[in-house]
């Protein structure tokens, strides 16, 4: 049951990212990929990851996607002739389509057999060998509550690189500033 | 399938159907009430036609909306045309299903149906449709859902008045949210945990365990971006009547208007529902501690505290809509922004200091100790909040007000 919904998940996020990709409106393009972010905070809760499923929604579907569509209605961008003119673009264009599919076919020589390999160094499938924290993040969940389990490790283990990522993202914040306001 | 399994699936769709229907009763007579308050505040009658007193007007309302013709205007997008209203719909009716409106409900069945075969259920089931362990970061989640179909109604009805609707209502909901969740964060500091069943029995505790006390602030903060959430005067920036027709659903009519209707009023039925669970001991009795004993009496005497509760909050919507002016677009940004975003920044700051003080250096264990300790802590802080900082401008209401400035005196010529 879980797997066929897994599947069906799967299903609609990938076709639902190449409807998004092919879109020539940008509007239309946008609300494709919320549907692809609906449908991964989907396979998050099959996954027992609640609270990853909720901050998915929350913040991808209910900020992110928001501003993007915000963006899109101020702009009022219609059907969008392609922006894909004159050679040098197009040259560009295509030496990046082939070097992500070259890449994507790399990746899709990997079979489970050699990720687990790469992630625990034997050829065990099994998902307590896999994901040999599994068990330990379950029994984490269960003590702690599920916003606890994600919160403990984050502002321990993990405290120093998601400082730096704020920070990264205050320069982020501070650069787009600057760049769309002259005058502050 | 197990027997305890197919209770389980019986008792949820018995649940889903009773919490959907009642919150559809909810709002059809929550615009009748709407109307009367309106009526009554502006002392006119208000309807009194169908049925007795008025009180089939909503169903009149219903069935005039659903047999009225549905204009799609041209150049319109059909397709997000249709689907914005369902979303809108969608989003206020996904809400209610996990907020707990009673005490648990004892259900101890064992029967054996025609067709069904062998049913069983054992223990009490909590009253919302389901538990969530996500609490209301799923309220928080699936409310910004419902952005998306004010916003492409705005968009997809190609017309300028319903872009501007839209624009305003994406723009205000993600900016008061920020808020709304702000003021959320002091809750979970004190309850500890994001669930609403936790955060309910963490408020059942003491004299001052309904955390609208030690958390007055908070309170004040989700109350006034509630009202921002919903669209509700004195926020309703979207549909305002005299710069932008009727905002988002200007092109919208019959049923499909009556959907954006419905859910804007279940919005409010939600965050009724949400401030008196966050805020108000959600189900709880004051002073006693019966209610905590599980069984049919105490199930069906809480549901009714509960909706009370709810609708005290119904009636103070209705009341500041029929009250208060609406704000101007530029001031509702600045408040939300500059005013509660940082004010909701400060608090939490303050917050958890106290938490610290109370829980560290003073070595208090006992959890109303606590919560009266921290109910004190705050008293200052509501006075400075309103008395200090706010120097009368927002709180004491329009009537009050600094002298306006001279009027520029006409060059002479």
């Amino acid at each position: 049951m879980a797997d066929t919904i897994f599947m069906a998940l799967g299903t609609i996020a990938v076709l639902s990212a190449l409807f998004c990709v092919f879109q020539r409106n940008a509007l239309a393009a946008a609300i494709w990929l919320v549907l692809t972010m609906l449908a991964l905070a989907g396979m998050f809760l099959i996954l027992g990851a609640p609270f990853i499923a909720a901050i998915q929604v929350l913040v991808y579907t209910g900020a992110i996607m928001v501003l993007f569509i915000f963006v899109i209605m101020l702009l009022n961008l219609g059907d969008a002739a392609s922006d894909i003119r004159g050679p040098g673009v197009k040259a560009i264009a295509l030496v990046l389509a082939v070097g992500t599919g070259a890449y994507l076919l790399r990746l899709a020589g990997y079979d489970p057999a050699r990720l687990a390999f790469e992630l625990t160094g034997t050829t065990d499938l099994s998902p307590a060998a896999v994901f040999a924290t599994a068990e330990v993040a379950r029994q984490a969940a269960e003590t702690q509550g599920v916003v606890g389990a994600v919160a403990g490790p984050l502002f321990s283990t993990y405290l120093v690189p998601f400082e730096v990522t704020s920070l990264l993202l205050l320069a982020a914040i501070i650069g787009a500033v600057v760049l769309a306001k002259r005058k502050i | 399938m197990t027997p305890e399994m197919k209770g389980f699936i019986l008792v949820s769709v018995v649940k889903l159907v009773v919490v959907f229907t009642f919150v559809m009763i909810l709002v059809a007579y929550a615009t009748l009430l709407e109307r009367w308050i309106a009526a009554w505040i502006q002392d006119r009658v208000g309807p009194n036609r169908a049925g007795p007193k008025g009180l089939f007007q909503p169903l009149a309302d219903g069935l005039k909306n659903i047999l009225k013709e549905e204009v799609i205007p041209g150049g319109a997008s059909k397709v997000l045309f249709v689907i914005a209203p369902a979303i809108s719909l969608m989003a206020a009716l996904m809400i209610p299903l996990t907020i707990p409106w009673a005490a648990p409900i004892p259900l101890e069945f064992d029967v054996t149906l025609p067709l069904l075969g062998r049913i069983v259920h054992h223990g009490s089931t909590a009253a919302a449709v389901t538990v969530l362990p996500i609490g209301f970061l799923y309220v928080l989640a699936v409310s910004s859902v419902g952005v998306y179909g004010i916003a492409l109604g705005g968009w997809a009805s190609n017309n300028k008045y319903s872009l501007m609707g839209g624009l305003r209502a994406t723009a205000q909901m993600v900016s008061y949210e920020v808020a709304m969740g702000l003021s959320v964060i002091p809750v979970l500091l004190l309850v500890g945990n994001v669930s609403f069943v936790e955060i309910v029995t963490a408020q059942q505790q003491g004299p001052f365990g309904w955390l609208v006390l030690p958390l007055g602030l908070s309170a004040f903060i989700f109350l006034v971006s509630g009202f921002a959430e919903t669209n509700r005067v004195p926020f309703d920036m979207p549909e305002s009547e005299s710069e932008l027709v009727a905002g988002y659903h200007t092109e919208y009519s019959a049923m499909k208007f009556s959907a954006f209707m419905i859910a804007e009023f279940a919005a409010m039925v939600t965050i009724s529902m949400m401030f008196t669970t966050l805020f108000l001991g959600g189900w709880d009795i004051p002073g006693t501690h019966w209610d905590e004993a599980g069984g049919m009496a105490q199930f069906l005497l809480t549901a009714v505290v509960f909706f009370t509760k709810c609708l005290l909050f119904l009636f103070l919507f209705m009341w500041v809509r029929w009250t208060l002016p609406r704000f101007r677009y530029d001031q509702l940004m600045a408040l939300g922004w500059k005013v509660l975003i940082p004010m909701g920044l400060a608090y939490v700051l303050f917050v958890a200091v106290a938490v610290w003080v109370v829980d560290g250096p003073l070595g208090v264990t006992s959890v109303a100790a606590r919560s009266g300790l921290l109910f004190l802590f705050n008293v200052p802080v509501l006075a400075f909040v309103f008395r200090v900082l706010d120097r009368g401008r927002l709180i004491r209401g329009s009537s009050i007000r600094s002298p306006a400035p001279a009027p520029r005196r006409a060059r002479a010529a």
